[in-house]
């Protein structure tokens, strides 16, 4: 009995309860509920202002886009509401009158292009980090590990001069050869984890079933990595579409740039800003990808296990 | 040899045949699988940071292509520059108060975010909302925010009565470095969080479920349990932070363009103005050079952590 009663305090709370007590058992029944409330009031303040603080900037450029200029440009109206009704004319604009569209294809098949070279080049190269009896697999894992890092502010001055020397400067084509460089490197190390965490049995099996290494790399581990390459054509498009430095510094021209130089050098001309126009653009990009992302965010999160270089 | 021993002798053999076909030669496989990044990386990064080395001990300008040698002359040029000095401490405390903030935050958010709670799922999308726009334009949402007339942050405070005139976030030197640090702040905390979330969501249950059975409350938890096991990840998310701090320039060029009077100017945002629109090739790659150090002790740093920590 005595025995019995000891567990049971172990596992409700720290010291001794004399359950007996109606008044004792009321008590700290009060007291944790009353713990318990609070914590939830301090999670869902803190999640509010979480929320409020991350989104604010987006939550104003999507009211601005929608504002009529009288509406805007009084320093004295309320910014949060529509002292004027709403107009889509700054939309029309931004989609009709300007280069948006074309700073957006241009994204999109450099996205496209360069996260196809990223899995061409970087799945065999992550297979072999992960898998192949390699003496180097361990510092070829943290040297790509390195260059991940190598930031574009430190290459962006001498690969301008390479970019010229073949003909590419102001040129799209540039960042289709360029991006993988920054691509390439992190994909690899997200693929090794993803690869890791496929069992050899099922390879190994697939062997002894006839195939050869590499028919059994094509045919059974790149459809069962498919979760995890699904994630890493979102990163590489994600890191392409994002890039800046180097779209800056190789291209002047308007018809050629991407989204993220176009929108902050071609949509402010001097002293005149289209705000409306310009905010606009800023959601019309931010929410898809948001989307796309959070849908994937459990892969990131797994993927994120440092697995190619903790040796 | 009996006969049966042969013919089970035979049946193991038979799978390993093949081995001597292409496919199927381990490590001539792995080489072949290495040689495309390899050769990307050595050409257009290896290759390149050479470059860099050799632009900053040239004279080459976007008009003087000739890679002429001239000594230390540059290096000598830039560390005479008062804004060179600038930039240097700039880039220190810009990427140590930012990392600071990015530090506290993430944690904040990251246990926030690994419980349940009904709303959830727009609190995280919101939270993420700043990494997953490109920099550029989210820099340009908060050039909008902080303008100087119309920003709606004046508004609220002249509507609260603290201030009378507006604050003029980015044309005072103060209040500008201020603003960039809490932009690169906003943008940064969300990968950092997502990176603790990591290690926390690696703590094993029973470690938790033991600690509440011994009837430890939040406080003790979050002190002997969760920040030894999370403070290596923690690390790690600051030192990504950092580098994608020093290195970036893109949240500067859009807001300040490193004013007003270079006093927010950083070694990457100079070496952009100086390299690319001052056409000084040589001098730019010079000052770039100097965040090599930082990156490499950043990087050396996460791999020990790395190498050390359960949670990862």
């Amino acid at each position: 009995m005595a025995a019995g009663e000891g567990d049971r305090d172990k596992k409700f709370g720290g010291d001794r309860i004399d359950i007996t007590n109606q008044d004792e058992v009321a008590r700290r029944r009060r007291r944790s509920r009353r713990r318990s409330i609070r914590g939830r009031t301090i999670l869902y303040l803190v999640a509010l202002i979480a929320l409020l603080v991350s989104a604010g900037p987006f939550i104003w450029s999507t009211i601005t886009s929608f504002k009529e200029s009288p509406d805007l440009y009084t320093k004295a109206n309320n910014p949060f509401i529509f002292n004027l009704p709403p107009t889509l004319e700054h939309w029309r604009f931004l989609l009709a009158d300007t280069e948006f569209l074309t700073f957006a294809w241009n994204t999109l098949w450099v996205g496209f292009l360069v996260v196809s070279i990223t899995l061409i080049v970087g799945l065999p190269a992550a297979y072999a980090l992960a898998r192949l009896d390699m003496k180097w697999s361990g510092p070829l894992g943290i040297a790509i590990f390195f260059v991940y890092l190598i930031p574009a502010t430190l290459l962006f001055i001498p690969l301008t001069r390479v970019v010229g020397t073949l003909g590419l400067l102001n040129n799209t084509w540039s960042l289709v050869l360029i991006y993988p460089t920054i691509t390439i490197p992190v994909s690899v190390w997200l693929l090794v984890g993803f690869l890791k965490g496929i069992p050899k049995d099922i390879e190994e099996q697939a062997m002894v079933d006839g195939y050869s290494r590499l028919g059994a790399f094509l045919r059974v581990v790149v459809p069962l990595a498919f979760p995890g390459i699904v994630a890493v054509i979102v990163f590489a498009f994600t890191l392409s579409a994002h890039e800046f430095i180097y779209a800056l510094a190789f291209i002047s021209s308007t018809a050629e740039k991407s989204i993220s130089i176009g929108v902050p050098t071609e949509l402010i001309r001097g002293d005149v800003f289209f705000w409306q126009s310009l905010q606009a653009a800023v959601v019309f990009v931010a929410l898809p990808i948001a989307i796309i992302f959070n849908l994937l965010l459990g892969r990131f999160i797994s993927g994120f296990t440092m697995g190619a270089v903790k040796g | 040899m009996t006969p049966a021993q042969t013919v089970a002798g035979e049946r193991i053999l038979e799978p390993a045949r093949p081995k001597r076909r292409l496919a199927d030669r381990e490590g001539l496989l792995a080489k072949l699988f290495l040689i495309p990044t390899f050769v990307y990386i050595v050409g257009l990064v290896a290759f390149p940071f050479v470059l860099a080395i050799l632009f900053s001990f040239s004279g080459v300008t976007t008009g003087n292509p000739s890679l002429e040698f001239v000594g230390l002359r540059q290096w000598r040029t830039i560390l005479g520059s008062s804004v060179f000095w600038t930039s240097f401490w700039n880039t220190l405390t810009f990427t140590l108060i930012s990392m600071t903030f990015v530090v506290l935050i993430s944690h904040v958010l990251a246990t926030i975010l690994v419980k349940d709670f009904r709303g959830k799922w727009i609190v995280r999308f919101c939270v993420l909302l700043p990494w997953t726009t490109p920099a550029s334009l989210a820099a340009v949402s908060w050039l909008w925010m902080l303008h100087s007339i119309f920003s709606p942050i004046d508004w609220v405070l002249r509507w609260v009565g603290l201030i009378e005139e507006n604050m003029y976030w980015l044309g005072r030197p103060f209040l500008a470095m201020g603003s960039i640090i809490a932009v690169n702040t906003w943008r940064i905390v969300p990968v950092a969080t997502v990176i603790v979330m990591a290690g926390l969501m690696a703590i094993p249950d029973d470690i938790n479920d033991a600690v509440e059975i011994d009837g430890a409350g939040p406080w003790r938890k979050l002190r002997e349990i969760t920040l030894p096991l999370t403070l290596p990840i923690s690390a790690v998310a600051a030192l990504f932070g950092a580098i994608l701090t020093f290195a970036d320039m893109t949240i500067i060029f859009v807001l300040t363009r490193g004013g007003p009077t270079q006093s927010t100017q950083t070694l990457s945002s100079w070496a952009y103005f100086k390299g690319i629109e001052g056409g000084d090739l040589a001098q730019g790659a010079a000052v770039a050079l100097f965040l090599f150090p930082l990156l490499l002790a950043a990087a050396i740093a996460i791999l020990r952590l790395v190498r050390r920590s359960e949670v990862m």
